[in-house]
Formats: C-alpha cells, sequence, structure tokens
C-alpha cells in the first residue's frame, strides 16, 4: 500500500494535495452550526450530479415525449420515482444550504479582505445555480415549467432595441417549443454542471489559500507556534470531517423527510399546475416562481415598468457582487459590531423571506404596496451599510478565537 | 434549522396554489390511501364510469392489480374491456388508454376530454370530490348541468343515475344579486347521499392512488430510511465526540 | 492539542463502525440506481407474452413474430424434413440438445419442439448475435451438396439444421435458442411463457 502510495506520489501530487486540502488545512476550531452549510452544498451538488445522470439515462428532450417519459420515470422504471424525488428535493435542498451559507458569510464578514474573491467565485456560484434551477424546471415540460419559463424569457424582451430579437434568439422559436426545450436540457445537463464544478473548485482553493473565517472574524494566522501551525487552529481532516460527517446524517435526515413524506412541499417544490402537461393556448390562472425565486419575484412585480422591473430585479442580484466594498466595517463578525448592523442584518433577512411570501399572493393592492415597501427595504439595507460601516461604533475584537 | 425553517414555510404559506375554480368552499375527501379495497373499489368505478371517455394514460392496469393484489383474472374480470386497433384484447401491462378518441371527443364536447392520470395532483382530494358531488341543473348549459366546484364544466353528470339530480338555491348575496347558497336534491337517483358520498370517496381514492401509485411504498420506505440514519448518526456523532477530546 | 490521554482502541472501533455503517449505506442508495437499469414496465409490457396463429402456415414456410423485440421463427415442417432430421446427426455438435440452457425441458428432444411440425426458435444467433437467414432449398449452390435445409448466418457462416441444431466446426458454440412456448388451441402458440401443457 505505501510503495503504492510512493509510486503515485512521484507521479502526482497525491498526498501534496490531502495535506494542503484536508490533513494539514488548519482550520479554526470556533466554527458553529453555521459552517456546516459549505460542505453540505456541496454534498448537495454531488447528490444533483448522480441523480441528474440517471435521470437523463430515461427522460425525454422532445415537446411530445417530455411530460409523459417524466412519468414513465415515475411509475415505469424501476425507483425512478425515488431517483426523481432525490433531485427534486435536491434543487430545494441547495437552495436552502446555499442561502443559509450565504446568510453566515453576511453574519461573519466572510466577504471582507482577504476573502473578496471567495464571496465573488460564490456569488457566481449562486448565479449558476439559478440558470440551472431555472432551466431544469422547464424540463418536465408542465404548464408551470412552459408558462415560468415564458415569464421568465420573457424578461430579457424589456431590454431596449435588442429586446425582442434576443428573446426569440433564446427561445428559437417564436414561442416556446421544443427548440427551448432542447437547449435548455443541453445546457441543463452538461454546459451549466461544467460551470458550477469549475467555480466551486475555484471557491474552495481561493478559500484554502487564505483560511476560513470563523464566528469570531479573528485571523487564526496571526498567531502560530513555532512550528508555523496557527495556535487556534485545527486540522481539517480528522476533526472537520468527523463533525461533518455527523452533519451530514442529521441533514439527510431532514432530507429524507421531505423525499419520502412531502416530496410536493405542499405544492412549493412541486407545484400542482405542472402536472399539467404545457399547453401553449393556456396560461394557468397563477402563475408564481418556485419559491427559491420568489423574492426576487416579488421585487420585478413591484416596479410598474418593465424595464425599470427587470432592472431592480437584476439590481438586487448584481448588489450583493459588490457586498466586500459597500461594507466598509474592518471588523468582520457580528459578535463585534455595533446594534445598527445587527438590526439592518436582521430586518434584511425578514425582508428576504417576506418579499418571497409576497411573491407567491395573488396581487392585489396590497400586496403591491406592501411589495414596494419591502423592494425599498431590500436596497435600504445596502446603501444603509455603506453609510454606516465606514465608522461603525464597534466592540473590540479578541486577538485570540474565543472557544 | 432546516426543519425550523420547513415549519415555518408551511405556516407562513397554509394556502396552496390549487387551480380551484370556482371559489366554493371544497368538502374534505374522506380518503385513506392504505385502504386497499376502496381503491379497488374505486377502481372498478372509475373504469366503469370514467374510462369510456377518460384515459389514464400514465397507468397501466397490471400496476393497479400489483398494488391492491389481484390476481390476472380478477384484474380481467374487473377492468379491462378494451381492445386494441387490431382487434386483439388489451394486455395487463398496457397503458390505460380510453376507447373514445381524440377526434370523436373534441366534436362532442367542444373540448379535448382531459386524462385523469394527474388530476387528483394538479387539483387535489377534496376538489375531487367536490366537484363529483355538486353537479346541478341548469338550463343555460349544453348539457343542462352546471358544476359548484367547476363553473361551466362541459362534461355531463354521468353519475346522474346513482346520485339523482339536484337544483341549486340561491340566496341574495347582498349586492342585489343572486348567489348559490346550497344545493337541494330534486330527484332521488338509485343510491341514498350516503351511499353516494362513500361511493365517491372511493373513487377519488383511486384517483389520488392513479396520480401517484408509489405513495404507499414511499411512506413505507422512508420510516426505514430515517431509522437507518438515526442509528448513523448516534455513530457519527460518538465519533466527532471522540476527536473532539483532543481539541481544548 | 493533547493526545496523551487518547484511547486509541475505542477511536479505532468508532472509526470502523461508523465506516461500516456509512459504506452499507452507501451499499443501500447504489440499489436504486443499479435497479433503474432493469427492465421499465414498459419494456416488460413490451417483452409480454405473444400470440402466434399458424393455421395459415404452409409446410415448408417460416413466419417470424416479434417476442421482447427478438425475432421468433416458427417453422412447419414436412415430414420428409423430419426424416432427415433423425438421419444427419453425424455432422452435428450437439444432436441430443444436452445444453440444457437451449430449450426449455418440452423441446429437449429429436426435433426439439412440442409438437415434431412446428418448429419455434429465437432467431438470433448463438455466436454473436446475427439473425440468420431460412434456407430450406435443399443442396443450393453456396451451401453444398450435403444441405438438407436449414439456418445459415451471413456474418460468420455458422449452420444450423432445421431443428436450430449447430453444426460442428462453425463459430456458434451451441444450438438456437427455444423460447419457453405452449399451444393454447391446436394452432395458436403463446411465445415467452411455460403453459399447463409443458
Amino acid at each position: 500500500m505505501g510503495k503504492l502510495l510512493g509510486w503515485v506520489d512521484d507521479r502526482f501530487p497525491l498526498m501534496k494535495m490531502w495535506n494542503e486540502h484536508l490533513a494539514e488545512y488548519y482550520t479554526p476550531k470556533n466554527f458553529n452550526f453555521w459552517y456546516f452549510f459549505g460542505s453540505l452544498a456541496l454534498l448537495v451538488l454531488v447528490i444533483q450530479i448522480v441523480s441528474g445522470i440517471f435521470l437523463t439515462m430515461h427522460y425525454k428532450p422532445d415537446a411530445e415525449l417530455a411530460f409523459a417519459s417524466v412519468e414513465h420515470i415515475m411509475r415505469d422504471v424501476p425507483y425512478g420515482w425515488l431517483i426523481r424525488y432525490i433531485h427534486s428535493t435536491g434543487a430545494t435542498a441547495f437552495f436552502i444550504v446555499v442561502y443559509l451559507h450565504m446568510f453566515r458569510g453576511l453574519m461573519y464578514g466572510s466577504y471582507k479582505k482577504p476573502r473578496e474573491l471567495i464571496w465573488l467565485f460564490g456569488m457566481f456560484i449562486y448565479l449558476a445555480l439559478m440558470a440551472e434551477a431555472f432551466m431544469g424546471y422547464l424540463l418536465p415540460w408542465g404548464q408551470m415549467s412552459y408558462w415560468g419559463a415564458q415569464v421568465i424569457i420573457s424578461l430579457f424582451s424589456a431590454i431596449p432595441v435588442i429586446g425582442d430579437d434576443l428573446t426569440l434568439w433564446i427561445r428559437g422559436d417564436f414561442v416556446i417549443s421544443d427548440a427551448t426545450l432542447n437547449r435548455f436540457f443541453a445546457l441543463h445537463v452538461v454546459a451549466l454542471p461544467f460551470v458550477i464544478v469549475f467555480l466551486v473548485i475555484a471557491h474552495i482553493l481561493a478559500l484554502h489559500e487564505v483560511g476560513s473565517n470563523n464566528p469570531d472574524g479573528v485571523e487564526i494566522k496571526k498567531n502560530k507556534d513555532s512550528k508555523g501551525v496557527p495556535l487556534d487552529g485545527i486540522p481539517f481532516h480528522p476533526y472537520y470531517t468527523v463533525k461533518d460527517i455527523a452533519g451530514v446524517a442529521v441533514f439527510l435526515f431532514f432530507f429524507s423527510v421531505v423525499l419520502f413524506y412531502f416530496p410536493d412541499g405542499g405544492g412549493y417544490f412541486l407545484e400542482h399546475a405542472n402536472f399539467i402537461a404545457s399547453d401553449p393556448l393556456k396560461t394557468p390562472a397563477h402563475i408564481a416562481p418556485v419559491w427559491y425565486f420568489t423574492p426576487f419575484y416579488a421585487i420585478l412585480r413591484a416596479v410598474p415598468d418593465k424595464l425599470m422591473g427587470v432592472g431592480a430585479m437584476g439590481a438586487a442580484i448584481v448588489v450583493l457582487f459588490f457586498l466586500p466594498w459597500i461594507d466598509r466595517c474592518k471588523v468582520k463578525s457580528i459578535r463585534y459590531r455595533s446594534v445598527i448592523y445587527k438590526a439592518n442584518l436582521t430586518v434584511f433577512a425578514v425582508t428576504f423571506v417576506v418579499l418571497g411570501w409576497l411573491a407567491m399572493q395573488p396581487v392585489t393592492d396590497t400586496i403591491t404596496n406592501l411589495s414596494r415597501l419591502f423592494t425599498l427595504l431590500y436596497f435600504a439595507f445596502f446603501v444603509v451599510l455603506f453609510v454606516t460601516s465606514k465608522n461603525e461604533k464597534t466592540k473590540p475584537v479578541p486577538d485570540r478565537v474565543t472557544s | 434549522m432546516k426543519k425550523h425553517i420547513l415549519i415555518l414555510l408551511l405556516a407562513i404559506f397554509p394556502a396552496t396554489s390549487f387551480a380551484a375554480g370556482g371559489g366554493v368552499q371544497l368538502d374534505a375527501a374522506p380518503i385513506d390511501i392504505n385502504d386497499k379495497d376502496s381503491i379497488k373499489r374505486g377502481a372498478k368505478s372509475f373504469v366503469d364510469n370514467c374510462f369510456s371517455c377518460h384515459s389514464a394514460y400514465f397507468m397501466r392496469f397490471n400496476r393497479i392489480a400489483k398494488d391492491t393484489g389481484m390476481d390476472e383474472t380478477e384484474l380481467r374480470e374487473m377492468l379491462i374491456f378494451t381492445r386494441d386497433k387490431k382487434g386483439e384484447a388489451t394486455k395487463s401491462g398496457d397503458l390505460m388508454k380510453a376507447a373514445m378518441t381524440e377526434e370523436y371527443a373534441k366534436s362532442a364536447f367542444g373540448t379535448a376530454v382531459p386524462d385523469l392520470s394527474l388530476t387528483a395532483r394538479a387539483r387535489g382530494a377534496d376538489w375531487l370530490y367536490t366537484y363529483l358531488r355538486t353537479f346541478y341543473v341548469d338550463e343555460n348549459r349544453p348539457t343542462g348541468m352546471n358544476n359548484l366546484a367547476f363553473p361551466d364544466v362541459a362534461m355531463p353528470n354521468v353519475l346522474m343515475n346513482l346520485q339523482g339530480v339536484n337544483k341549486a338555491v340561491y340566496a341574495d348575496d347582498g349586492h342585489g344579486g343572486n348567489k348559490i347558497e346550497g344545493l337541494e336534491k330534486i330527484q332521488p337517483g338509485s343510491m341514498t347521499t350516503e351511499e353516494f358520498d362513500a361511493f365517491t370517496a372511493d373513487l377519488v381514492n383511486f384517483m389520488v392512488y392513479l396520480a401517484e401509485p408509489v405513495q404507499a411504498e414511499r411512506r413505507s420506505m422512508g420510516w426505514k430510511v430515517l431509522l437507518f440514519l438515526a442509528i448513523f448518526f448516534v455513530f457519527a456523532y460518538l465519533l466527532k465526540k471522540e476527536y473532539w477530546k483532543d481539541v481544548h | 492539542m493533547s493526545t496523551d490521554s487518547v484511547n486509541n482502541g475505542k477511536r479505532r472501533f468508532l472509526v470502523a463502525s461508523t465506516s461500516v455503517v456509512g459504506a452499507v449505506g452507501v451499499g443501500f442508495v447504489a440499489v436504486p440506481f443499479l435497479a433503474s437499469w432493469m427492465p421499465s414496465e414498459r419494456a416488460k409490457n413490451a417483452g409480454a407474452p405473444i400470440e402466434a396463429d399458424v393455421s395459415r402456415l404452409e409446410e415448408g414456410r417460416m413466419m417470424t413474430v416479434d417476442w421482447q423485440s427478438k425475432p421468433v421463427w416458427i417453422v412447419r415442417r414436412s415430414e420428409k424434413t423430419l426424416a432427415n432430421l433423425e438421419e444427419s446427426t453425424d455432422k452435428l455438435s450437439d444432436p441430443a440438445s444436452e445444453n440444457v440452457d437451449q430449450q426449455p425441458e418440452y423441446a429437449q428432444n429429436m426435433y426439439r419442439s412440442i409438437k415434431p411440425e412446428f418448429l419455434v426458435l429465437v432467431g438470433i444467433c448463438t455466436h454473436l448475435g446475427c439473425s440468420p437467414t431460412f434456407r430450406p432449398d435443399i443442396a443450393p449452390a453456396d451451401l453444398g451438396e450435403s444441405w438438407l435445409g436449414g439456418f445459415f448466418c451471413p456474418c460468420h457462416s455458422s449452420k444450423f439444421d432445421l431443428a436450430g441444431r449447430v453444426f460442428s466446426g462453425v463459430p456458434a458454440p451451441t444450438n438456437l435458442v427455444v423460447p419457453p412456448h405452449y399451444y393454447v388451441t391446436d394452432t395458436t402458440i403463446i411465445v415467452g411463457k411455460e403453459g399447463g401443457n409443458a
């Protein structure tokens, strides 16, 4: 065994990589609950890739056959239903995990110097993930797939001058059709997974270059022992591998509860109207995107102008990219930041959830007014952060991590 | 945490977006998906009453037999009466395709007759249960019938012989118009109201099963998986604790 | 970090037991994914037993039916053909159908059939899966003087007689397969299923 390892190591940096990324990657010892979601996101990515590969073996990306092929998977393929539900539950799990992972970053200032690139890679992953989920949702070819895609693609028509030609080009037809389905399938199963995997590798390499942040926002590399090992650091392997394995067990437990008992999530994970085959002549009464897009959809609906609405929605996502520069406070962790930041972040989190809820409601005057209010609150977070963070009254940050 | 969020989500969003029409108050369908006899009775009613026009084109006959414990002979006697285009008897593993063609349906009803494989997932059991029981006389409709859950529905009340005939009872809606307050039986059918409700419940139970035949298996597999994960967690947790003794 | 008081035995036990339970879990997860490659209900239905009416099949002729998307041949053999089968056994590798995998028990006889008259065969060469051609003609130019009718595989020149028995010295190792079948009436054969008259 040792000989084989030596043989490989002479030709490939196996032990070097193992040490750099696991056995000698020193990680702050004070990670809390919020630090599970990074590795969980990686797990969900693997789950999605594996279950997705098996779904493509039975799915037919053809407007005539797609809807029936999904039911073929659900009924005729041995355990096809399980694989399909793993994939659909995985989509929801992916966004839950990623949103919690991002919120962790906001709480502990994980996007701040020297980790700006980690954040940017992460944001690109999020963007690619949204595209991946959106294109994947077209594939079952139900009413929601069809009309959801119709609405989202039409967003591009808001772009002045080239808008209409652009939407035509995206669809490859005058309406959503076989051509659209086929290209979305290709992007969903081949192109975007490549992009996501590449970005994830970049995200992790960037992280391992500068080292992990922690709930205290203390740089553990500042205090090293004589051998150069951070005093507050522990090797990722075995300490965080065993911890993450326990976390994985808990995660899979909740994952399985949804998978086996609430696979359609009460109509929020698999929408009811999507059990009707797509019909280009009949729009369902109530179109709402899947839950993970709803906060941005609410912002779109709040603005009474097409171009401005699309712009606002885009801005709501783009502004997140600039967070490392909008937040000018030197202190990272929320533990040592001012009441203003704590309040601001709390309001932001609540706003995000409320916007999501608003987008699922049928449009009334009240809902529209509330959507406008919360859209303003969403952007207010960034404005307040920019203004107050420069000279924020912070508490003293300890030299070492606090347990 | 995820569970909390889930519970929170379900608590905040109780009203799911079933495509209910008419805004009528839906009756809760008294169904039990584990009651195989009920599903069997429902399957029989379905084939007798719905299947001449409506397909269940994602379902195979022998799947029903397998899931409700029928043998081949029973299946043929109870459910399979159709023949294929060449006149050969339908195979027990065939998909449940109705005898009526799409073209005929369009000419007879002015609309395609929907496939019923997934209706329970698209509309919900309560909607189906309400819909099947709330036909009422309406002379303005081509079929002479209207429906509370599905206003201006094209389908005639095929269960009229069993249910009898209902008429609408109107009340002042407070804005100078009329609204339907309830239904009243004006002509009895071969079943009492209670019998008909039970009959409809079986039929709806079958349609819920039809929409997702695997649901019983799914649930029974679920707790085994959860039990396994709980056991795995104990080992993983003890392992974590053991290693983290090193960390001070 | 201090490693003085580490109980290595306990640690090893926990690593091993967690790994074992985890491996069992991975094994369980693998089952549905591997099982999804098995024939679907659609494939099974398409491969369900089929009915063949042989009442109008003339002597010396062959009909082909489709079972599990494989060609199944039914040949109506004359008295003379049957007599030929009894004679020319010395050139065959397995004249008595001793290889039990190639036919059901009820076809393990001289004619490899339930009724001598009707031969039912899966028309796929046991060499590499081509479908041989039916050559009932006696002594054709290309197959030689001694040819008494049979099946010839164009892919690699394997030869079979009119009972599907393979000749010696050809690439195909075994006789052609007789599928499970039975008669529901005198002239109606169900292919793909064992019947009561086996």
